[in-house]
């Protein structure tokens, strides 16, 4: 897709790749022929430049053709860089501004709260885009409502558009902020699928407290030249670049 | 019309388990009723008004008539974003309450004069601007905002024009004629329509018979009626309580120019290109910046050579 599209951020889509496997192949309760069933967890994508990811994992778990997947970035596409929700059946909500995905997530899990009904609420944020205050106001709120079915999962690649996280305006300690914000916090491995797992299964109920997966991940991760390096925040993978990514893609499959 | 707001929406809450009120910790004194009654469907979110509308938009894409609400631009320009990205692109069901319109809030300084809302907002697409002109109307407005889908916004002013029995029913979009006349149109959003209601008594002693309209709904903006008062009498005169750019005046421009409609005689009363560092009463700052009755008598005498 950001071969056919020469467009950005392959490295942030590598980055939460397995995060995204997990939640669309084992967590989250959908029915891709019915995208709008309401018992459905909604999943939002807060960090919304790697909307690529997204549209992928629909296309594979069933919810549009997978040869949709080529009009990305092209002129006239609905399948926009950042991930958008007009006309794409399963995509819960747009972003592409950093900052918005937690509130309207916990707006969701409010919502269910208030209904009683059992579905959650999952956002998957950026760790560079924890700058942005408006998720701290949203990490307030859901903690003192006690919102126990939402999650928030963070891609801590450590890098964000210009130079590493602790460079620009350092997140560290990251774990505890969280904690000292009233949320359960779980850290894992985010390329480890099981941990993953096992982690989304944590049951927050217990404590009455939102739950935060803060995933360690590496930027680019699965092309070894593409991993920690910023550069694949925006460059397009062409021509000889494109194939060296996908052999080692493959080969990791293999 | 803060209370007029309040009551017709306590109001439709008896009937409506699906009303939220989020309120970005504003509201002392205004709130406790509804709160005690429908404690299910109140929040004070804290003064967070990107989460608020956020949280707002969450809801309503779950089915929640959300209403969120604060003061001035609190409500609307501190989180603009989320107004135009969350709430329009996703045709959420929200209604935006801005307490104090224009120089309601007059002697608490320029962060709390509303003087640009009306231009940044009708800019956003797939949103609906009110800004009442009489508590009646601000009643009306609650009505049918909450009521009705998509997103809205709600002006709320300290001071009130006198409801005339002869206007129209209030429906969004639909401009209310307060004053049939033919030799000038008076037009005015929001509260100060009492300041065209005032000017327009002296006017008739320089025998100037003026017609006022009253535009609560400054998107989507009434084209035939402007239009009419452009064609039917001598001119438009535009008075709001808020920046000239981009407001009222702009919009009313825009219709006429749209339609090749050349009104005989045109002028729009605001602010020009302002902050004010002064603070004051509504009405003194209306003075101040020439935007009363006396200043829009003079500016009207002075454009008919009177």
């Amino acid at each position: 897709m950001t071969n056919l599209g020469v467009s950005s951020h392959i490295a942030s889509i590598l980055s939460m790749a397995d995060i995204l496997a997990v939640l669309y192949g084992e967590v989250l309760r959908y029915k891709s022929e019915e995208p709008k069933w309401a018992g459905r967890d909604r999943f939002i994508l807060s960090k919304g430049h790697a909307g690529a990811g997204v549209y992928a994992a629909l296309a594979e778990s069933g919810f549009f053709p997978v040869e949709k997947l080529k009009s990305h970035y092209q002129d006239g596409s609905d399948l926009s860089g950042h991930v958008s929700h007009k006309g794409i059946p399963g995509v819960e909500f747009s972003t592409g501004s950093l900052g918005h995905g937690l509130p309207v997530a916990a707006g969701m899990a409010l919502a269910a709260k208030i209904n009683n009904k059992k579905n959650r609420a999952f956002v998957l944020l950026g760790d560079g885009e924890c700058d942005e205050g408006s998720n701290w106001e949203a990490i307030l709120f859901a903690a003192h409502h006690k919102l126990e079915n939402l999650v928030a999962i963070v891609d801590r690649n450590m890098l964000q558009s210009i130079y590493s996280t602790e460079d620009t305006l350092s997140l560290e300690p990251f774990a505890e902020k969280w904690k000292a914000f009233g949320w359960n916090v779980v850290e894992v491995d985010g390329h480890n699928h099981e941990e993953i797992l096992n982690a989304c299964k944590v049951k927050s109920k217990v404590e009455n407290k939102p739950l935060c997966i803060i995933a360690s991940t590496i930027k680019g991760k699965g092309v070894s030249f593409m991993e920690k390096n910023i550069l694949w925040h925006y460059r397009s993978p062409q021509g000889s670049e494109y194939e060296a990514a996908m052999a080692e893609l493959e080969l990791n499959n293999a | 019309m803060r209370d007029a707001f309040i009551n017709s929406l306590t109001e439709l809450a008896e009937n409506d388990k699906d009303i939220i009120l989020l309120t970005g910790d504003l509201g002392f004194g205004v709130f406790e009723e509804f709160e005690a009654r429908f404690p299910g469907q109140y929040f004070n979110v804290g003064i967070a008004e990107q989460n608020m509308m956020g949280l707002a938009a969450g809801l309503s894409l779950e089915g929640k008539k959300v209403v969120s609400y604060s003061i001035g631009n609190f409500a609307s320009l501190r989180c603009l974003e989320q107004i135009r990205n969350d709430a329009c692109y996703h045709d959420a069901n929200i209604t935006i309450v801005a307490s104090g319109g224009g120089f309601s809030y007059g002697s608490l300084g320029m962060s709390h004069h509303t003087t640009e809302d009306l231009a940044i907002l009708r800019a956003l697409p797939n949103m609906v601007v009110v800004a009442p002109c009489t508590k009646n109307e601000a009643k009306e407005a609650t009505k049918q905002l909450v009521s009705t889908k998509g997103v809205g916004y709600l002006r709320l002013d300290k001071t009130a024009a006198e409801e005339v029995a002869l206007a129209q029913p209030f429906s969004i979009g639909k401009s209310r004629i307060f004053r049939e006349g033919t030799d000038l149109t008076l037009i005015a959003t929001g509260g100060i329509l009492e300041e065209a209601v005032l000017a327009s008594k002296e006017l008739e002693k320089f025998g100037l018979d003026v017609k006022i309209l009253g535009i609560h709904t400054v998107k989507p903006i009434d084209k035939e009626e402007i239009l009419k008062s452009a064609l039917e009498t001598g001119g438009l005169i535009v008075i709001e309580e808020h920046n000239k750019d981009g407001g009222l005046g702009s919009a009313v421009a825009e219709v006429c120019m749209d339609h090749a409609v050349l009104p005989n005689k045109f002028l729009r009363i605001g602010l020009n290109n302002t902050f004010s560092s002064i603070v004051g009463s509504q009405h003194y700052l209306r003075e101040q910046y020439k935007i009363d009755h006396n200043a829009i008598v003079n500016s009207v005498k002075k454009l008919c050579n009177l």
